[in-house]
Order: C-alpha cells, then structure tokens, then sequence
C-alpha cells in the first residue's frame, strides 16, 4: 500500500517537473507551447550521451541537463517563439507542434529510433524497507528533488523581487513597461527556466521512462492533462494534480488492471465538466 | 501506294518496338515490394529487416531463373492505413510480384485484402499473430507466431518446478496470444496462472503492474512486449528487485531482443527466454551468417526480425525457381507451400496447409560470452508449429 503509494508520488512528481514549464508559458505568458516536451527530451537525450559516451556522473548530467534545456530554450525563444507572442493560439499551436516534428525527425536521425537506456549508478538502484513496504531508492531520490524545486518555485514566485516584477509583467505588460520593468527580458527568462525544468525532468525521468524519438509527442498528453486538471495561475495546482494523476494512474493500474490506463483519463474529463477551469484554480482566472 | 507502304511499315515496327519493351521488361525485372516500417517507433524492425533480405540478395545474386530481382522498400512508418495504400500502389503502378515485410499484426491485416484481390503473394517476416496467415490465401509466412514461441516457454516451466506464474503481456493482439497460449499450456500441465496482466502498449510505466506480480507472489513472472520494447520494461523490473523476492523472470525472447540484450546490463543474466532465434544459434549457417550481417550493418547484432527478411527472401527465390520464372501469383504461393531449407536459426519449413512457418523453438538463458550478453540456447524443441 504504501510502495505504490510512493510510486504513485514519485511519477506524478517527474510529471510535474516535466509540466511545470508549461504551466510557466501557458499561465503566465500566456503562450500554447505544444513543443515543450521537446526540452524535455533534450534534456533525456544529453544525460543519455554524456553517460553512455562521455563516462559523466549521473549527478552531474542533472545540471548539465538543465542548463542545456535552458539554453536552448532561451535561444529559441530569442530567435523564434517571441514573434508569436502576440499571434492568435491558432498560430501558436501550428508553430509548436512543428517545432516537435523537427526535433523528433532530428534526434531519430542523430540517434535513431529505438529505446535509450541509462543504467543508474549503484547508489540509486536497490531498494530499502521502511515501515513493511519495499521502496525504490531513485524514486525517493526523485520525490526529494521534485519536492525541493517545488517549495523553492514557490518562494521565487511569491516571495521575491523576480516573482513580484513576473506577475506584474503578465498581469499587465503595458503598465510593468510603463513602470520600468523590462518585461521582453522577464519573459526570456522565465521561459529559459521553464525549459531548464522540462530538461531537468528529461534527465530524472532516463531513470523511470524510456527515451525514443516519438517522446515529445508521447508525454504531451500528460502534460496538458497534469495543465489543464491543475489550472495554469498557480504553481500549487498543478503540482497537487500530477501528485494525484500520479498516485491515480499507479493505484489504477494497481487494484483494477482491466480499466487502469483510463483513470487519469476519466479523472481529467470529470474535472474539466465540474470545474473547467482546472481543479486548483480561482474561477476568476482570466 | 508508295506513302501507305512507308506508314505501314513505320507502323508495323512501332508496334513490334512497344511489344518487344513491354514483353522484356515483364520478363527480365521482377519486383519485390517490401513493406516496413522505417521510421516510428518500430523503425528497429524495419531496418532488421531490411538488412536480412539484403544480406540475402548480396549472397545469392540478384539473378532467380534468369529473371533480375529488385526490391522496392516502402516506409509505411508503424501506420496500417500506410501499409494499405502502399500496398495498394506497389501492386497497380510497379506491377510487384511479390509484397513483403509487415511489421505489427495491424499493418498485415491492412494489406490481406490488397492481396487477396491482386493475386499477389505476401510474404510475412516479422507480424506475429497466429491468425493473420488465415486471412488471405496468398499470405506466407517466414517469421514466427506468439503460441509458437510461448508453448515452450510454459512447457519448461511446468518441467522445472515452476508452479505458480502471473503472466505480463501487451496489450494487443500477439500480447493476447501470448498470454493465451501460455496459460493453455501451463495449466494443462498442471501450472497455475495466478493473474493475467495486460499494460496498455504505450505504456511507459509498468510500476503499477510489476509490484502487483510482486505481491502475488509467483514463482515465476512471464513477459511479453514487442521487440524494441523490452529495454525499458526489463529497467523497471531489474528496479523492483523481483529476483530478490524469488520470482524467476521468463518471456519468450521478444523481450531479451538481440538488437537490445547488450544494453540492457547484467540484471538480465540468468533469465529464461523460449524463441525461434539468438544471435548465439550454434550452427555454421549461423556463423556465417551473423559475421555477414555486423560486417554489412556497421557492427549492429542480427535479431529475429532480421532472419524474417533473410528467410522471406529465401522463400521468395525459391518459389521462383520452382516456377521458372512464372509470376503468376497463386502458382508462386502454390510453389511456396512445403519449401523446406535450413536457415540461419536452424530447419525451417512452410507448412504445406497452412502457410504458416514450422520451425525450431529453443530455450535460451541469458548469459554473459566474452563480455557481452547473448541468448544462449540449452534446449530444443523440433518443428513446431506455427498456427493449425
């Protein structure tokens, strides 16, 4: 019971970090990116490289993850994604979605299409036995990763000058300009740092999930679910809603196999007829 | 006069001109259509493929009762309404003789009724459900069937004190043959199938489903996914640390896929696997055969799938030859019917009824030979069948 509880716990905390991003460009700034499982698999893809070619540490890829996907966010915002800024979701949409056929013909032919597989240092495979329940080490490792970055995204959002200055900004941009605030540079890196966590989820999930090509396209689903279950104005709503996705998907598949791949669907259809407006969110929400 | 003669003879070679064309070329070229997926997420079956049924033609010649072969792949990308409509294509615009390939059950049925109705045979090396030969008579097949290759599987176990098992399959068509076939098997030898679980086929967390295994308490834990499939599952029950709980981990050898086996990692040493073939077949048509292919293939491990495409074109030659050359198509699945050679993994033949293969299933164990991880096979059950 309380191994899939912690199951359940730890693949909705990788869903969240994987989603989070989203949340940030959906919520926030207001921007329907379709492509951002793309940084995810950046992310994936470099850990998979550094380890398999490179012999680099597993703790290291993490960061090196993040940064890549950051940085590859930032460009991209750069160069691309703030022409569209103010175009309509329709193309939004079309540009995203294209971004991900790209990337996914890319990587096929940088590393062809099969399943990658990273094999996770010693420390982090086993398992212990606490309380009469048999738990993984790398997913209590994930659940203290994704549970720090959760509480520290809060604090910066709420707490700091950045966080104040951000929801300015997307409050009203006229008036955040008007008042000093550089609001194109907020917005570069609040989307830099949105990919950086996509890229960060990529790197934890080589330990749970596999990596192919098709993956952007695989995990957009979730994501939008984990979006549109928690609602995109708070940091706190999505997160509870992966955690309950998580817990939901795992317990499902647990005590009734036969319907267990359609619980998180159900849960996402019930919710968006009760509260379409996401579980989480203030009903106001614009 | 004289005007009507020079146009009548200009008329007369014209004509001789476009028959003589058509008739060489109708006799000269005969073409292969080869149906794969090669890109998506089964694009390693394709490619496996691929590189069988050109290593075949790299060593038998391109020349087959004095006809020139030439092979068309089409990129169907794991789609069966692309399999259709290249089927479809191959057939009306390059006048195949033969259609080939088909990677997943779906993408074969798409293309029975292509068959069917153009007359032309459709050789199946990879789809692996046993009722697929069935429905088209022009359909053959050189890969293998799920029953055939799990039957075995629930055979040693009952044998080797194996009482209990959960079985774990995909959730598709050859996953519920597995599952099917197994638990026939197994129970009438005496086993028992304490629970039948099926994860979705894009499943990318088996979490739920192995600690379920876990808390039955099994002897023994069946597998089955797709080829390409087995790393990540095989990851997630390496993590669950079901060995440690004394459950032995057995599947047929999709799972301990040859493509994949060496980077799965040492976790796998010791598991059980029945299938028509390994890398590791000790056989001389074998040796030469994988020195053939990693030479051909930049180093990359023949799996079962290749043997597919090497075996298919076999078949396809040989029907030729038997024919001499005809492509009418019901003669050339006529001449196909109880061809028997000796392939790569062992004998082989194409029962004469049901156009299903009839081969060799081994029991293999996963091992570590000079530093890398193969399929070593330690039992062998003769010609079974590959549907009735």
């Amino acid at each position: 019971m309380l191994t899939i509880l912690l199951d359940g716990i730890a693949y909705g905390m990788l869903l969240f970090i994987l989603a989070v991003g989203l949340c940030v460009t959906l919520g926030l700034m207001n921007f329907i990116n379709l492509a951002h499982g793309t940084f995810a698999m950046a992310g994936g893809y470099l850990t998979i490289t550094l380890m398999q070619k490179a012999g680099v540490p597993f703790l290291w890829c993490l960061p090196a993850a993040f940064i890549f996907a950051a940085v590859l966010g930032l460009v991209l915002e750069r160069t691309l994604y703030r022409h569209l800024y103010d175009k309509t979701h329709l193309d939004q949409v079309l540009f995203s979605i294209g971004l991900v056929f790209i990337s996914i013909a890319m990587v096929d032919y940088a590393y062809g299409a099969n399943q990658q597989i990273v094999n996770l240092p010693d420390y982090l495979t086993g398992r212990f036995s606490f309380l009469g329940a048999s738990i993984g080490v790398y997913r209590v490792f994930v659940i203290a990763i994704c549970g720090l970055l959760v509480v520290s995204l809060q604090l910066v959002l709420t707490m700091t000058r950045f966080g104040s200055r951000l929801r300015a900004a997307v409050d009203d941009g006229r008036v955040a300009r008007g008042m000093g605030i550089d609001v194109t540079r907020i917005f570069a890196v609040t989307f830099a740092v949105g990919s950086g966590l996509a890229g960060l989820g990529g790197a934890l999930g080589t330990g749970i999930i596999s990596f192919d090509p098709t993956f952007p396209l695989k995990y957009m689903i979730y994501f939008l679910i984990v979006i549109s279950v928690g609602g995109t104005t708070t940091i706190t709503g999505p997160f509870l809603a992966a955690i309950l996705l998580g817990v939901a998907d795992v317990a499902g598949k647990y005590y009734v196999p036969a319907v267990g791949g359609f619980i998180i669907y159900t849960i996402m259809v019930v919710v968006l007829i009760v509260r379409p407006q996401g579980l989480f969110a203030r009903a106001a929400a614009k | 006069m004289f005007r009507r003669q020079i146009l009548k003879s200009i008329g007369v070679a014209g004509l001789a001109l476009a028959t003589g064309i058509s008739a060489a070329s109708a006799q000269e070229v005969v073409k292969v259509g080869l149906i794969l997926p090669m890109t998506g997420p089964s694009a390693s079956t394709g490619r496996q493929i691929e590189a069988g049924a050109r290593l075949w033609m790299a060593q038998n010649g391109t020349i087959v009762a004095g006809k020139k072969i030439e092979l068309i792949i089409k990129d169907d990308t794991g789609a069966a309404d692309q399999s259709k409509r290249l089927a479809t294509e191959l057939v009306v615009n390059d006048k195949v003789a033969f259609l080939a390939g088909f990677g997943l059950t779906p993408l074969a049925l798409a293309v029975g009724p292509v068959a069917s109705q153009a007359k032309v045979p459709a050789v199946i090396m990879a789809a692996g459900t046993s009722t697929i030969v069935a429905s088209s008579p022009y359909f053959v097949r050189t890969s293998f069937t799920l029953p055939q290759n799990t039957a075995p599987m629930a055979q040693w176990s009952a044998a080797n004190n194996i009482k209990t098992v959960v079985t774990l399959v995909s959730d598709y068509g050859p996953g519920l043959d597995s599952e099917k076939a197994f638990k026939a098997e197994f129970e009438a030898k005496g086993g028992k199938v304490l629970d039948t679980l099926r994860a979705p086929l894009m499943n990318p967390e088996f979490a739920a489903f192995l600690q379920k295994a876990k808390d039955l308490k099994p002897d023994a834990l069946f597998l089955f996914v797709p080829s390409g499939q087995g790393a990540s599952l095989m990851k997630q029950v390496g993590e669950r640390e079901l060995a440690k709980a004394g459950i032995k981990i057995i599947g047929t050898g999709d799972v301990t896929d040859d493509d994949q086996l060496n980077g799965m990692g040492d976790a796998l040493i010791g598991m059980i696997t029945s299938h028509n073939y390994s890398a590791a077949h000790d056989s001389p048509e074998n040796k030469a055969y994988v020195a053939a292919f990693l030479k051909a293939n930049n180093n990359m491990r023949p799996n079962f799938m290749s043997v597919g495409g090497f075996d298919g074109m076999a078949a396809i030659y040989k029907a030729l030859e038997k024919t001499k050359g005809d492509t009418d198509g019901t003669k050339l699945v006529e001449a196909m019917k109880g061809l028997a050679w000796v392939s790569p993994r062992g004998p082989m033949s194409i029962d004469a009824t049901t156009r299903d293969i009839t081969q060799n299933v081994y029991v293999r164990e996963v091992k570590k030979v000079d530093g890398q991880l193969y399929n070593v096979e330690f039992a062998t059950i003769a010609n079974v069948k590959g549907s009735n």
